[in-house]
């Protein structure tokens, strides 16, 4: 009733390869990025827009990052707060040391970053698979971060290695007075540092995270995310109708930390305002790994829920807890109470649906599509 | 139908979580301060005894005194696990309950302090980091809303230099000397790399630094090389949780004697030194507060609050160092209310007006005494540009089963320290483009 | 070199090869594990950490603690003794047999709940109290669901009873013995309620699975006993001893004669034993060894009771080197590395393993990290050796061929 797909007759291909092939979808998304980008700007609640929905997003998108090497291509990585932590303090010594350019391509050139380093840890994933495979990659995890402890160089010398965003604006330097985008001083606002307001923050998030879903989104339904899902499903055969593994897999990599890397750099940009390697240690990769499971392997869609899931949960947790526990549980046992809900909640998902909430999301689809006359 | 529960469950989660964002309608006349608490994770004991006597002493205030001049305390514990991240969350969620918000912020946690600064000078709100933090917001001028309160890393650096310089027989005994710096890689552990080596080429000793990764097990190379390559006169400690009783035991298994260790108060707690059995005997450890449950303010709290059943720590813990610090904590956020309310009457406090309370905050030694916290701790007076009083450290050794202080109130070196806090603090407002609040050198009033 | 440098040199290596042996015993746990279910239990250092702190909380509990659990543990043993009787009613005919058809497989729970209820309304026993109703909860429950043998229920809750109330004397016998107990039967319970109703995942959900449990164990361990810092002392020295210049960590020794003696023991069970030659066959493959009788169920419990064995183990030592708390957890992460080293499946890899490792991130931090990197070298030099170390063995050095074919 609610989810109809007949009467869509699509007469063009490209019609048909839209990437949202029905207009239900189309409508749908429509409308929730328009909430988004309008609502929580309105409600002017920090809390909202800051440890929830940036927290949010920006690990949605390093989740997604993950998602397209684990989910799509099949390897499995527990390097991504390694890759992150590339990207965080390659964006902070691009705006600290060329504050001439704009924000955005600060962005872009730390994925980038981000991604160099991702292809050389990912050529041990030739020879080595599965939890092999992942117990290797940690050993980028340890390393960048061992690298970005012990350089004082990427933290500008800070005693306590700690890179805290600089005030940059969304054009750079460059629209400063005499400067050669001078003219778009008037609509530049300040994007970072602790003079941007929340909604500027939260709305340059949404925009970057939204147009990388979409390229994501994209990528997966063309060449390359085919070739990745052949790799991941049968590697040997893959080769043999001409899919080539190196290229396929360091490709995977690359692309993965790309995204790892700018969700690295909007997290100390845009989110905290600052961050040392803690930000960036090896609970984040679990996290993160736990976020597409939850959420669904090879969904773009499910590395959001996903994070949602994982982001949320905690708090949540907290503010029930605090709640119902008031005199009656020590502060301990809230504490502890906590920890076991959120495992016990995790196990529970995957007992009861393996394939994350991607699948689940499915589901709610075929019975909307019937509902309320199932037969 | 399994699933279709399932879906339902999670619905329901989804739809819950967004609920409680409403934030609730607080009463009149009560002082709101979040506790950043972790009673979880593997610095579960710090965070435990640092709020339990935090708490304990605000309860007390108003079990005994009905809150302070009528004003109640109240408190809210949100658990960062000594977590970054939920930490920000968690100052995000309640810096706006009660009345007027927030009235401090005790982060208890160097790197959640990092986090905070922007953000709590953007809202107005004091943040108090007693004893850990980011040393150069000593200066008022640059960070008017943060207090590293009675004695920072670096001061504390420097009373330690000057107790191994008692050890030797004078400071320029030191030349020559050789000191490790063992310290836990974080923005904790790091903080006072520079002012070792601005100490070493002043007294003419030599200083090495041997960082221990998060969550400090590995420490045998490190020992094997302090002990038979380096070989140090001294050793400095500066860790923080299971760090501590490892390091002292690696010391001992490779024969270097516990009472050439010097440790930082983090690195000095009962926690700290009882898990290391015979290897910690001898050790040394800094203070700006001694431990034991003698002083009358602790009996009180033993008695009124515990008596009446609402302690928020085991008995058996009341009085230990954590315990004791979060007692110190609870005895300078009230002194400063009530500063505060001195000048703005009785009330509900702002975060602004609460910062005037923190920077005309004089705390002295009848004060203490009234208190009941004779000895508990040093008398105490913040200004506009000093916001962390220049406390003096007391030294303890641990001889097995308890904290004996070893010296009287070391003062720190103002001489090294407040040029270092300069430049730091102003290469910062540099950086992030800060006017400093107007007025004269450090220590003086800026008006 | 000289021979100062050389003595030196020793040092660091054994130091290194000792420590190794410390991780190698966490890392057993997990190769066992593997072994037999192809499962990456993650979980494994929350049980060290849940077996360390068990003991070292049963040695310090208060009396009150023992006698709740005794009481508690004979209830209990009286519910296990009903629930037997009615299944010796149950007979084809007899008037119980609706009842008990429908009814009996739940009558642990309803029991457990019920008597959870009347203490919680009724009684004001204070922590000690819920500490042991956890400890025999646990056990009941594990026994008469899982294992599905009233008998065996009552032969075990008495025996803890017995213990609880009569024992008062040897406190760390009786705490070893009662913490053996529960962590068995913490680690079967694992099995039974998590992990089997996930059989036939893909092992990647398998492992996730484990890291949600490691949060519950983590939870759990902390709010039943506490999150300080304790002390255990099991009697052996850590004090050095000096070999002709060369100094040995007498303790080091002695877990490195543990970790020995362990795995001797386990390659008789595995080697000599029933059970292990069945377990052998379920390692080989799954499917074979059921199509050949082999109680799949049961051997499965049987391996991790064994890795809780291992855990418990692995919890004392380390507790008394490190004192007990929540750090221990996280020594997984030192294990991981040995056993991608050693291999995932064979249990001398995980000591080979754990003696590599221990060798060279010792051997690097003192010889490279700390004169020309700064310091601080120790949690990469495992990994990144693993990593060239798979480059050219993608299986461990003891590990299964991988053949694939298409």
């Amino acid at each position: 009733m609610f989810y109809r797909e007949v009467g869509q007759y699509k007469s063009s291909y490209p019609a048909d390869q839209a990437i949202f092939p029905l207009s239900n979808d189309r409508i749908g998304v429509m409308i929730i990025l328009l909430i988004a980008f309008i609502w929580p700007p309105l409600s002017g609640s920090q809390y909202l827009m800051g440890p929830i929905l940036t927290q949010l997003l920006v690990f949605g998108l390093a989740a997604l990052g993950l998602n397209l090497l684990t989910g799509y291509a099949g390897q499995v990585s527990l390097g991504t707060g390694g890759f992150m932590a590339v990207g965080a303090f390659g964006c902070y010594n691009l705006v600290l040391r060329l504050p001439e350019i704009p924000i955005v391509i600060d962005f872009i050139l730390a994925g980038l970053m981000a991604a160099a380093v991702g292809v050389l840890f990912g050529i041990p994933s030739l020879r080595i698979k599965g939890f092999y495979l992942a117990v290797a990659t940690l050993a980028s995890q340890f390393f960048l971060l061992w690298i970005f402890d012990h350089v004082g160089w990427f933290t500008n010398y800070d005693p306590a290695g700690v890179a805290s965003a600089p005030t940059q604006t969304f054009f750079g330097a460059l629209t400063g007075e005499g400067r050669a985008l001078e003219f778009l001083a008037p609509i530049d606002v300040i994007v970072s540092g602790p003079n941007a307001t929340p909604e500027t923050k939260y709305v340059l998030t949404l925009a970057v995270v939204v147009v990388l879903a979409l390229l994501a989104k994209n990528l997966v339904r063309g060449m390359t995310g085919r070739a990745w899902m052949a790799i991941r499903d049968f590697d040997i055969a893959a080769e043999i109708i001409g899919i080539r593994p190196l290229r396929t897999k360091l490709l995977a990599f690359a692309i993965s930390s790309f995204y790892c890397g700018v969700a690295g750099a909007l997290y100390v940009f845009t989110y905290v305002g600052n961050a040392d390697t803690e930000a960036f240690d090896l609970i984040r990769s679990f996290t993160i790994l736990f976020m597409i499971i939850i959420g669904g392997l090879g969904s773009v869609m499910g590395s959001f829920l996903g994070a949602a899931f994982i982001v949320l949960l905690p708090p949540f947790l907290n503010i029930v807890a605090s709640n119902l526990g008031e005199g009656t549980l020590s502060g301990a046992a809230l504490a502890n109470l906590e920890l076991i809900v959120y495992g016990g909640t995790i196990v529970f998902f995957l007992a009861v649906e393996p394939l994350g909430f991607a699948r689940m999301w499915q589901i709610v689809k075929e019975k909307l599509r019937q509902w309320p006359f199932p037969y | 139908m399994k699933k279709i529960k399932t879906i339902v469950l999670s619905l329901v989660a989804m739809v819950v979580t967004v609920v409680p964002f409403s934030v609730s309608q607080a009463q009149d006349m009560e002082q709101f301060i979040p506790a950043l608490v972790y009673r979880t994770g593997p610095y579960a004991a710090g965070g435990s005894g640092f709020f339990g006597g935090f708490e304990d002493y605000m309860a007390l205030l108003n079990l005994r005194d009905g809150g302070i001049n009528g004003v109640k305390l109240v408190w809210e514990e949100c658990e960062t696990a000594y977590n970054s991240d939920r930490g920000v969350e968690c100052y995000e969620r309640l810096k706006n309950q009660g009345e007027h918000g927030a009235t401090v912020v005790h982060p208890l946690s160097t790197g959640i302090t990092y986090r905070l600064i922007e953000r709590a000078t953007a809202d107005k709100i004091p943040l108090i980091s007693m004893g850990y933090g980011r040393t150069d917001a000593t200066n008022g001028k640059v960070f008017p809303w943060v207090f590293p309160l009675i004695t920072n890393y670096w001061s504390q650096n420097t009373a330690k230099i000057k107790y191994i310089g008692m050890q030797e027989g004078g400071m320029d005994a030191l030349k020559g000397k050789k000191i490790a710096n063992l310290h836990h890689e974080s923005s904790y552990g790091k903080e006072t790399v520079p002012v070792l080596d601005v100490q070493a080429a002043k007294y003419g000793f030599e200083v090495k630094h041997y960082p221990v990764a998060h969550p400090g097990l590995d420490q045998k190379a490190a020992w094997l090389d302090i002990a038979r390559r380096y070989k140090p006169d001294w050793v400095i400690l500066r860790g923080w949780g299971v760090m501590n009783p490892t390091a002292l035991k690696e010391a001992a298994r490779v024969g270097f004697a516990a009472d050439k260790i010097v440790g930082v108060w983090w690195s000095g707690a009962e926690e700290d030194v009882i898990p290391a059995g015979k290897a910690a005997v001898g050790y040394v450890a800094a203070g700006f507060h001694p431990s034991g449950s003698g002083f009358p303010v602790v009996e009180a709290m033993l008695d009124i609050v515990h008596g009446a059943g609402q302690g928020n720590i085991s008995p058996q813990r009341v009085g230990t160092i954590y315990y004791n610090r979060g007692l110190v904590a609870g005895i300078v956020t009230t002194e400063a209310i009530r500063t505060a309310q001195g000048k703005f009457g009785t009330k509900v406090l702002s975060g602004e007006e609460m910062r005037w309370g923190l920077e005309n905050l004089s705390i002295s030694a009848e004060r203490i005494d009234e208190l009941g916290a004779a000895g508990l701790m040093a008398p105490l007076t913040i200004t506009c540009a000093d916001h962390e009083g220049g406390g003096p450290v007391k030294f303890s050794r641990w001889d097995g089963s308890q904290w004996v202080e070893v010296t009287d109130w070391i003062e720190t070196d103002k001489s090294i320290v407040d040029p270092m806090i300069m430049d730091s603090s102003m290469a910062y407002a540099a950086e992030k483009g800060i006017e400093p609040r107007s007025g004269m050198s450090m220590g003086s009033d800026c008006g | 070199m000289d021979l100062v440098d050389f003595l030196f040199f020793v040092e660091v290596l054994v130091g290194g090869l000792l420590s190794g042996i410390m991780y190698s015993l966490v890392a057993l746990g997990l190769v066992l594990i593997f072994k037999a279910s192809s499962i990456f239990n993650f979980a494994q250092g929350a049980l060290v950490l849940f077996g360390a702190l068990t003991f070292v909380l049963l040695t310090e509990v208060a009396g009150d603690f023992w006698m709740w659990t005794g009481w508690l543990a004979i209830v209990l043993a009286g519910a296990a003794a009903l629930i037997m009787a009615l299944q010796k009613l149950n007979v084809d005919g007899s008037a119980v047999k609706q009842f008990s058809d429908k009814y009996l497989p739940r009558m642990p729970i309803f029991i457990a709940a019920f008597v959870v209820i009347v203490l919680a309304l009724f009684i004001d026993g204070g922590q000690n109290m819920w500490r042991a109703v956890f400890v025999t909860m646990l056990l009941f429950l594990m026994l008469t669901t899982a294992v599905q043998s009233p008998k065996w229920a009552i032969g075990v809750l008495l025996g803890l009873a017995v213990i609880a109330l009569i024992t008062d004397g040897a406190v760390t016998y009786r705490a070893f013995a009662v913490t053996l107990a529960v962590v068995i039967g913490l680690a079967m319970a694992i099995e039974r309620i998590v992990l089997r109703p996930m059989v036939n995942q893909e092992p990647i959900i398998l492992f996730m699975a484990t890291i949600g449990l490691n949060y519950v164990i983590e939870g759990v361990a902390q709010g039943v006993w506490d999150a300080d810092v304790h002390a255990l002392d099991i009697g052996i020295p850590d004090i050095p001893f000096d070999f002709y210049g060369v100094y040995f960590s007498q303790f080091d020794l002695f877990a490195g004669l543990i970790a020995a003696a362990l795995v001797t023991a386990l390659a008789i069970f595995f080697q000599k034993t029933r059970v292990g030659r069945a377990l052998r066959a379920v390692a080989d493959d799954h499917q074979a060894a059921l199509s050949v009788g082999i109680p799949l169920k049961n051997i499965w419990a049987v391996v991790w009771a064994a890795a809780g064995i291992v855990a418990l183990v692995a919890g004392l030592m380390w507790g008394s080197k490190l004192g007990v708390q929540f750090s221990i957890s996280l020594l997984a992460f030192k294990a991981l590395p040995v056993i991608i080293i050693g291999g995932f499946t064979s249990i001398p890899g995980a000591i080979i393993g754990g003696l590599i490792v221990g060798a060279t991130e010792k051997l690097f931090e003192v010889f490279v990290g700390i004169p020309f990197l700064g310091g601080g070298t120790e949690n990469w030099t495992p990994y990144m050796l693993g990593m060239f170390f798979l480059m050219f063995r993608p299986q461990g050095l003891f590990g299964e061929k991988i053949i694939e074919r298409v």
